[in-house]
């Protein structure tokens, strides 16, 4: 019997995760994976920026909304900024924005830091695999289609799923 | 030529709004001078039926105050939106969501559970809850019903002026109508207060640290408040480096922080975000477990940063509330 090959392979969730990685450090360590012909999850959309200290908030918050299903940052080791002090305002934000995902109901693994120095190409490759099976355990996001269209809505209809599901 | 008419409606809302147009004291004699009010149901006896009455556009402005959470305030919205030819959403619940959108932190059914069956002051030995229809005597009533989430008014109708403020400010509502009567109004879309951020023109400026790096979190009680000293670095979380001015600073006069009613100048999408990461960016800490002691002085984050604008945000509402067609 030939294999069907009408599988729904595309339909399987794949995670799409935007990474914003600093210059001096993670995208230079990306780099050096690349060139060292290290393979890893394709799943990763990598946006460089000067600094993880330029990585407001808001941008996470964004890509979560376009529909990136984990946003992860890679900086310098504390220590090793190039502006001396943007990885340290990074870490400050990103621990103040962790409790406000909780309390917006992202899981946890959605979000990401990591101190990637330019020479640590496999830890590039080590993070973005582990990242991508965490968030393909935690399946989509799906935040691109709020809010939704109002629909009128009984006020008896039972939402019990919803309000286990979102107990804080 | 007859006057220009108006109206002012309220939808999830507590009333400060029309407050503020009270609060126009003698000057509101020159407002009703210039224009008609023929719909104010808060003032004034004025009902449904007279809106439908009316003619597409023909009220020359339309101020809605409150978020939309109802079919009701649905369908009003729609309806004034087609009466009106300039509809303003008037004070933060209408324009980011305010205080009734942190409802959104909740699903409907939670909040329903909490409110007729689990609060500490609720006697409803029947578990009744509220129904869209019901057979009375007189015949059958039709109720509007509550939406899954809160919603700000530019989510369900087209929206051409904003007035920001917990109440808005009278020397906004005032500049407005002043704008509206002279027709030099400007671009579709912008917000009819200063475009700048409340530390710019913050009386206490000249006291505010280049570096305010804030030690320990503070909330108002905890401290005797300085009068004179940015709020900021006395490590009380004033939302002033992200908000919008145009307040007056009621507020910081007040010797109180600000807390953001005015929500974000026009460079910022997600007004929460920006404050916490400018006052995240102020923790006078580079070590990891020093910096989450001194975060728990921040109790609630999403009450604190989102206070007036949690539909406004880029995340709308909590995950799971709220989800594709509106299916949880």
């Amino acid at each position: 019997m030939p294999e069907d090959v009408s599988l729904p392979i595309a339909e399987e969730f794949e995670p799409r995760i935007v990474a914003f990685f600093c210059n001096w450090c993670t995208y230079t360590a990306s780099d050096l994976a690349g060139t060292s012909r290290m393979t890893y999850a394709p799943n990763t959309r990598v946006i460089r920026v000067m600094c993880s200290g330029r990585i407001d908030p808001q941008f996470i918050l964004a890509a979560l909304r376009g529909g990136a299903d984990g946003v992860l940052l890679g900086g310098c080791h504390p220590g090793d900024c190039h502006y001396q002090a943007g990885n340290y305002k990074c870490l400050r934000r990103y621990r103040l924005l962790k409790r406000l995902l909780a309390q917006m109901g992202i899981e946890e693994q959605r979000v990401r830091l990591e101190w990637i120095a330019a020479s640590e190409g496999d830890r590039v490759q080590k993070v973005t695999n582990e990242m991508v099976e965490q968030i393909r355990k935690l399946g989509p996001l799906n935040l691109e289609h709020i809010p939704a269209p109002d629909v009128d809505v009984d006020a008896e209809e039972p939402l019990a799923a919803a309000a286990e599901g979102a107990v804080s | 030529m007859s006057k220009p008419k108006a109206g002012f409606y309220w939808c999830a809302s507590c009333g400060g709004c029309e407050e503020s147009v009270v609060d126009l004291a003698e000057d509101i004699l020159g407002v009703v001078d210039a224009i008609d009010f023929v719909f104010f149901p808060v003032a004034m006896d004025f009902k449904r039926q007279d809106v439908e009455a009316m003619e597409d556009d023909e009220m020359t402005v339309c101020f809605i105050n409150g978020a939309i959470r109802t079919s009701e305030q649905r369908e009003m919205a729609e309806l004034l939106r087609r009466k009106s030819l300039f509809l303003i959403a008037y004070g933060s619940c209408s324009y980011l969501g305010g205080i009734p959108g942190l409802a959104n932190l909740y699903s409907r059914e939670q909040i329903m559970q909490f409110v007729y069956h689990d609060s500490p002051s609720t006697a409803n030995p029947e578990g009744n809850r509220p129904q869209t229809a019901f057979k009375a005597p007189e015949g059958d009533l039709e109720l509007p019903s509550l939406d899954r989430e809160v919603k700000t008014l530019d989510q369900v109708v087209d929206v051409d002026y904003y007035i920001p403020g917990c109440a808005p400010p009278t020397a906004l509502l005032k500049a407005a109508v002043e704008a509206l009567l002279s027709g030099e109004l400007p671009p579709k879309g912008s917000v009819l207060a200063p475009d700048k951020a409340l530390c710019e023109d913050c009386p206490r400026i000249d006291t505010k640290p280049d570096e305010p790096l804030i030690t320990a979190f503070k909330r108002p009680w905890e401290i005797e408040i300085d009068h004179e000293k940015c709020l900021l670095a006395q490590g009380l979380l004033c939302l002033g480096p992200a908000t919008r001015t145009g307040c007056d600073h009621v507020c910081i006069n007040g010797n109180m922080p600000c807390t953001g009613c005015m929500g974000p100048v026009s460079r910022v999408r997600d007004h929460g975000t920006a404050i916490l990461s400018a006052l995240a960016s102020l923790i006078d800490s580079n070590d990891e477990k020093e910096i989450e002691d001194m975060l728990d002085g921040i109790p609630d984050p999403a009450g604190t940063f989102y206070r007036y604008g949690l539909p406004h945000s880029t995340l709308f509402a909590k995950c799971g509330i709220t989800h594709g067609n509106g299916e949880v």
